[in-house]
C-alpha cells in the first residue's frame, strides 16, 4: 500500500473547508429546488454547516462557549422547524401545492 | 488516525448532502440530511464536543428530521416534476458552486494560522459538567429566553396547524 | 421755500380721486376734479413765480428745494429736488396754462364718450408726471417723470382699447420710447461714473470746467446718448415712426401730450443739459443735422396726407426738427421759444380739428370735408389764426421764433438755412392745403347738419388763438439771457432775409391756387410724378422696412429660440426630466419586489456572496474583531 502522506493532526482549516462545502451545498439546494419542504431541508443543511464551525472554532481557542453557541442554534432551529412546517401545513390545505414558484401572491 | 476518521466522515457527510440537492423526491432528501447529520455528529466528537455531539444527534437527527418525515408523509408530497432547463444552466451550476467554495476556503485560508490540528482527545472542556456550568452561569439569560421561544413557537405551531380545512 | 411739490401733487391727486372713486362720480363732479386739479396747479405755479420774482427780473439763480433722499448707495446720493429756474418757469406755465386749457376742451369733447372718468384719470396723472419731469432737478427724478409720461402717453393712445389699431399705436409708441428710453439709460450710467453724481447743479458746474472735446470721447457719448433718448420721446430720426399712430388716441390727447408737452420733454432735457452739450461741437452737429433732416422729411410727408390729423402729426415731428436745429446750432433759448410758440398753435391746430371732427361727428378725412367756412364759423377762424402762425406768416408766433432759429442755421452752416426755409414753405403749404380743403369750396361730405361746438370747446381755442398771434411778442430768448447767452444780432444777406419774410405768404398762396383756383391740379401733378407720389404717400414706406428689418426678426427668434428652445425645451424639460428620471429609477428597482420567493432568495445569497468578496479581497472584517 502506498504511503498517503497523511497529516498527524488534522489542520483546522480543512474543517472550515468541509463547512463551507456543506454550507454552499445548502444554498445550492435553496436556490433550485421548488419543493417547499426541500428547500427547508436546505435550510437546516446550512445551519449545520454552521454549528461545525462554531465547534472547531471553540476547539482552537480551547473554550466551551462555542459549544453553547451552537447548542443556541439547534435550539432555534428546532423552533424554527416547528413553526415553519406548521405554515406549510397551512399553505398546503390552502393551495394543494407544495410548489415554491406557486406561493407568488405578493407579485406585482 | 485522526486523519483517516476525518477524511471518511467528511466525504460521507458531502456525499448525503449532495444527495440531498439531487434527489427529486422529498423523502429521499431527508434521510440524505440524517446522513448528514449523523456525520457532523461523528465530526462532532473528534472535537471534543461530547454533549454537542449527543445533542445534534437526539435533538437534530431524532426529533426535528423525525418531524420533517412525518410532515412529508402527512402532505403525502409526491416527487418534483422536472422542469425544462436551458442547457447552459446545468453547465453553469456546478462551476458556479465551486468557485463560491473556492472564495470561501481562500478566505478562511487567508484568516488561519496554519499551526495546531485535531487531536481527538485534545480538548476537554466539552463534557457536560463544563457546558452546563457555563449555561447556567454566563448564559443564563440566553438560556431563559430560549425557552420562552421554544414556548411561543409551539404556541405558533399549534395555531396554525389547528385551523380547519374549510 | 414755495412748496413747489404741491404743483404735481394737485394733478396726482385728482388722478386718484378720479381713478378710484370716477366710476360713481356724476359727470359734473369728475370734470370738476379733473380740470380744477390742473387750474389749481397753475395758479400755484403763478404764485410761486411771482414769489421768486420771475415776473420781475428776478429768477437768476436756481431756486432748489431739497425734499428727502431718495437713494444713498456709496458715493452716489440722489435726492427728490425740485427746481426753479427760468427755463423751468417757461415750461411750468406752458404745461400748466395749456393743460388746463385742454382740460376744459376735454370736457366738450369727451361728452359723449365713455370712459370718462378714466380718460380724466389719465389726464391728470399725465400732469403729474410732466411737471415732474420739468421740476426736477437731477437726471434720475427727470427720468421718473420721463417714464412716467411714456407710461400715460401709451395709456392714453390705446384709450379705445377695443380698436386693434389703438392698442397696437399705444404698443408702438411705448416700444419706440422705451428704445430711446434705453439711450438715456446708459447716459445716465456714464453721467454717474465720470461725474460721480446726477444732480444738475454738480454736474453742470464741473461739465462747465472741462475743456472741449474736438474729437469723440466720453462727453460726446454721454451727449449722443441723451440724443438717442430725444430722438425717442419728440420723434426726431430715427425713432419718430410712433407719432403718426398716436393719432388713434382722442384729440385732446394729441395736443396735450404729442403737440405741446411731452414730445418736447426731449427739447428740454436737451436744453437743460447745454453745458454737457456745448463741450462737445461734435454731438450739437449731429443734433442739428438730425433736426434738419427730419423737419424736411416730415414735412413731405405731410404734403400728401389725406388724414387731418395726420397731417398736422408730421407737422408736428417736422416742427420738432426745427427746435433740434435751434438746440443744435447753439441757439439753445430760440429753441425753447420755439416750444412755446409751437405749443400754442399745435395744441390749437389739433383741437380745432378736434372741433372740425366733433362737428362732422367722427369724419377726419380732408377729402370728405370742404365749405364748412359758413357752417363751423368759429372754428374756421381759430384755424386760420393757427395757420398763418405756423406758416411763419410775419408778425405772428411762429415768424419770430422760426426767424430766430434759421438765422442761427445760417451762421452755423448756410445749407441749413436754405433746407430750412425751403420746409417752412412746404410748411405753410400744407396746412393751407388742409385748410382750403377742409373750409373752402364745396362740401363733399355726408353728415346733414354739421353743428358748431359748444363754449367750453371754442372758449379755450379763442384763447389759444390769441396766443398763437401775439405770443410772439414775448421775447422768451432775452428771458433766458442768464442761461443761455446770445449771440450778437443777425448778419443774414438781404436775399436771404427776404425768403425768410415772404416764404411763408408763398407757400400759402401756392395752396390757393392748387386748392382753391384749380382744384384739379393737384390730382394732375399726382398723376404725372406717380412713383414719387406713392412713395411720399406711403411715408417712404418707412414702417415696411422697420417691421421686416426689426421687428419681425426680434418675434421669430423670440418665438423659435427663447420660448421653444429655452423655455419649453430646457427649463420645462429639466423639470419634467427630473420626473421622468424618477419613474425610469423606479421602474427598474421595481423588479426587486417580483413576489416569487426564489428571486428574493436568488437577492440574498447574492449579497452574502458580495460581502464575504469585500471581506476576502480587502481585508475588511465589518466589526468582526479576533
Amino acid at each position: 500500500m502506498p504511503e498517503i502522506p497523511l497529516p498527524q493532526s488534522v489542520p483546522l482549516a480543512w474543517y472550515l473547508i468541509l463547512s463551507a462545502i456543506l454550507f454552499s451545498l445548502g444554498v445550492a439546494g435553496f436556490l433550485f429546488r421548488r419543493n417547499v419542504i426541500t428547500v427547508f431541508m436546505s435550510i437546516e443543511l446550512m445551519l449545520n454547516a454552521v454549528n461545525l464551525s462554531f465547534v472547531t472554532f471553540s476547539y482552537k481557542f480551547k473554550q466551551v462557549d462555542g459549544h453553547i453557541f451552537s447548542f443556541f442554534v439547534m435550539v432555534v432551529a428546532a423552533a424554527e422547524a416547528a413553526v415553519g412546517l406548521a405554515i406549510i401545513l397551512t399553505i398546503f390545505k390552502n393551495r394543494q401545492t407544495l410548489e415554491i414558484d406557486e406561493v407568488s401572491s405578493l407579485k406585482n | 488516525m485522526d486523519a483517516i476518521l476525518f477524511l471518511l466522515f467528511a466525504a460521507i457527510a458531502v456525499i448525503c448532502a449532495v444527495n440531498l440537492v439531487l434527489q427529486t423526491h422529498p423523502i429521499s432528501s431527508a434521510l440524505s440530511l440524517v446522513g448528514v447529520m449523523g456525520a457532523l455528529a461523528l465530526l462532532y466528537l473528534q472535537l471534543g464536543g461530547e454533549f454537542i455531539a449527543a445533542a445534534q444527534l437526539i435533538v437534530y437527527a431524532g426529533a426535528i428530521m423525525v418531524l420533517f418525515i412525518f410532515v412529508i408523509m402527512l402532505l403525502n408530497a409526491g416527487k418534483e416534476r422536472k422542469l425544462p432547463r436551458k442547457l447552459w444552466v446545468t453547465f453553469a451550476g456546478v462551476p458556479l458552486l465551486a468557485g463560491f467554495i473556492a472564495i470561501a476556503a481562500f478566505v478562511i485560508h487567508r484568516m488561519l494560522p496554519v499551526t495546531e490540528g485535531v487531536k481527538f482527545g485534545s480538548m476537554t472542556h466539552g463534557s457536560p459538567q463544563e457546558i452546563g456550568r457555563s449555561l447556567f452561569q454566563t448564559y443564563l439569560l440566553p438560556f431563559e429566553v430560549t425557552s420562552v421561544l421554544i414556548l411561543i413557537a409551539i404556541l405558533g405551531a399549534v395555531v396554525l396547524a389547528s385551523k380547519e380545512i374549510e | 421755500m414755495q412748496n413747489l411739490w404741491i404743483i404735481p401733487l394737485l394733478p396726482l391727486a385728482g388722478f386718484a380721486l378720479n381713478g378710484l372713486f370716477g366710476r360713481r362720480f356724476p359727470k359734473a363732479v369728475i370734470n370738476t376734479i379733473a380740470v380744477g386739479s390742473v387750474l389749481l396747479a397753475f395758479l400755484w405755479v403763478l404764485k410761486s413765480l411771482s414769489a421768486l420774482g420771475a415776473f420781475s427780473g428776478g429768477l437768476e439763480e436756481t431756486h432748489v428745494e431739497h425734499y428727502f433722499t431718495w437713494i444713498q448707495s456709496g458715493v452716489l446720493n440722489i435726492g427728490v429736488d425740485f427746481a426753479v429756474d427760468r427755463l423751468t418757469a417757461v415750461m411750468l406755465l406752458i404745461v400748466t396754462g395749456i393743460g388746463t386749457l385742454i382740460h376744459i376742451y376735454a370736457v366738450g369733447y369727451m361728452a359723449h364718450e365713455g370712459g370718462y372718468y378714466r380718460f380724466f384719470a389719465y389726464l391728470n396723472l399725465f400732469m403729474f408726471f410732466m411737471l415732474t419731469l420739468v421740476l426736477a432737478q437731477n437726471f434720475l427724478l427727470l427720468f421718473v417723470g420721463w417714464e412716467g409720461v411714456g407710461l400715460c402717453s401709451y395709456l392714453l393712445i390705446g384709450f379705445y382699447f377695443t380698436e386693434k389699431f389703438a392698442t397696437d399705436a399705444g404698443n408702438k409708441a411705448f416700444i419706440v420710447n422705451r428704445i430711446g428710453d434705453f439711450g438715456f439709460s446708459l447716459a445716465i450710467f456714464l453721467i454717474t461714473i465720470h461725474f460721480g453724481t446726477l444732480d444738475f447743479g454738480s454736474v453742470f458746474s464741473q461739465a462747465k470746467a472741462l475743456p472741449i472735446e474736438t474729437s469723440p470721447g466720453w462727453i460726446t457719448a454721454i451727449a449722443l446718448l441723451l440724443l438717442v433718448g430725444a430722438t425717442g420721446k419728440s420723434a426726431q430720426i430715427p425713432l419718430y415712426v410712433w407719432l403718426p399712430d398716436a393719432m388713434a388716441g382722442p384729440t385732446p390727447v394729441s395736443a396735450l401730450i404729442h403737440a405741446a408737452t411731452m414730445v418736447t420733454a426731449g427739447v428740454y432735457m436737451i436744453a437743460r443739459s447745454s453745458s454737457i452739450f456745448l463741450h462737445s461741437p461734435l454731438a450739437l452737429n449731429v443734433v442739428a443735422v438730425i433736426g434738419i433732416a427730419t423737419a424736411f422729411f416730415a414735412a413731405t410727408i405731410g404734403l400728401v396726407q389725406n388724414d387731418i390729423k395726420k397731417v398736422f402729426a408730421y407737422s408736428t415731428v417736422s416742427q420738432l426738427g426745427y427746435m433740434f436745429v435751434g438746440l443744435g446750432t447753439g441757439a439753445f433759448s430760440a429753441g425753447i421759444f420755439h416750444v412755446m410758440t409751437h405749443a400754442f398753435f399745435k395744441a390749437l391746430l389739433f383741437l380745432g380739428a378736434g372741433s372740425v371732427i366733433h362737428a362732422l361727428s367722427g369724419e377726419q378725412d380732408l377729402r370728405q370735408m370742404g365749405g364748412l367756412a359758413k357752417k363751423i364759423p368759429i372754428t374756421c377762424g381759430v384755424l386760420f389764426c393757427a395757420s398763418i402762425a405756423i406758416a411763419g406768416v410775419p408778425f405772428t408766433s411762429g415768424y419770430f421764433s422760426k426767424d430766430l432759429i434759421l438765422e442761427s442755421a445760417y451762421e452755423y452752416a448756410p445749407w441749413m438755412f436754405w433746407v430750412g426755409l425751403f420746409t417752412a414753405g412746404m410748411t405753410a403749404f400744407y396746412v393751407f392745403r388742409a385748410f382750403f380743403l377742409a373750409f373752402t369750396g364745396k362740401y363733399r361730405g355726408k353728415v346733414h347738419h354739421p353743428h358748431e361746438s359748444p363754449f367750453v370747446m371754442w372758449g379755450p381755442l379763442a384763447i389759444l388763438a390769441a396766443l398763437s398771434l401775439g405770443g410772439g411778442f414775448i421775447n422768451i430768448p432775452k428771458y433766458l439771457e442768464p442761461l443761455f447767452p446770445l449771440a450778437e444780432g443777425s448778419k443774414l444777406p438781404p436775399l436771404a432775409s427776404f425768403s425768410l419774410l415772404s416764404v411763408g405768404l408763398v407757400g400759402i398762396a401756392l395752396a390757393y391756387v392748387m386748392y382753391v383756383l384749380a382744384p384739379g391740379l393737384p390730382e394732375s401733378l399726382a398723376s404725372s410724378f406717380r412713383p414719387i407720389y406713392t412713395l411720399i404717400y406711403n411715408k417712404y414706406f418707412i414702417d415696411e422696412a422697420y417691421d421686416s428689418a426689426v421687428v419681425h426678426p426680434v418675434i421669430d427668434g423670440s418665438r423659435s429660440l427663447l420660448w421653444r428652445t429655452i423655455d419649453a425645451g430646457a427649463i420645462d424639460g429639466t423639470v419634467n426630466g427630473v420626473g421622468k428620471t424618477a419613474r425610469a429609477i423606479g421602474s427598474v428597482l421595481r423588479h426587486a419586489q417580483s413576489g416569487y420567493i426564489r428571486s428574493y432568495a436568488g437577492w440574498v445569497v447574492a449579497g452574502a456572496i458580495l460581502v464575504v468578496i469585500v471581506m476576502g479581497l480587502t481585508g475588511i472584517s465589518f466589526g468582526v474583531t479576533r
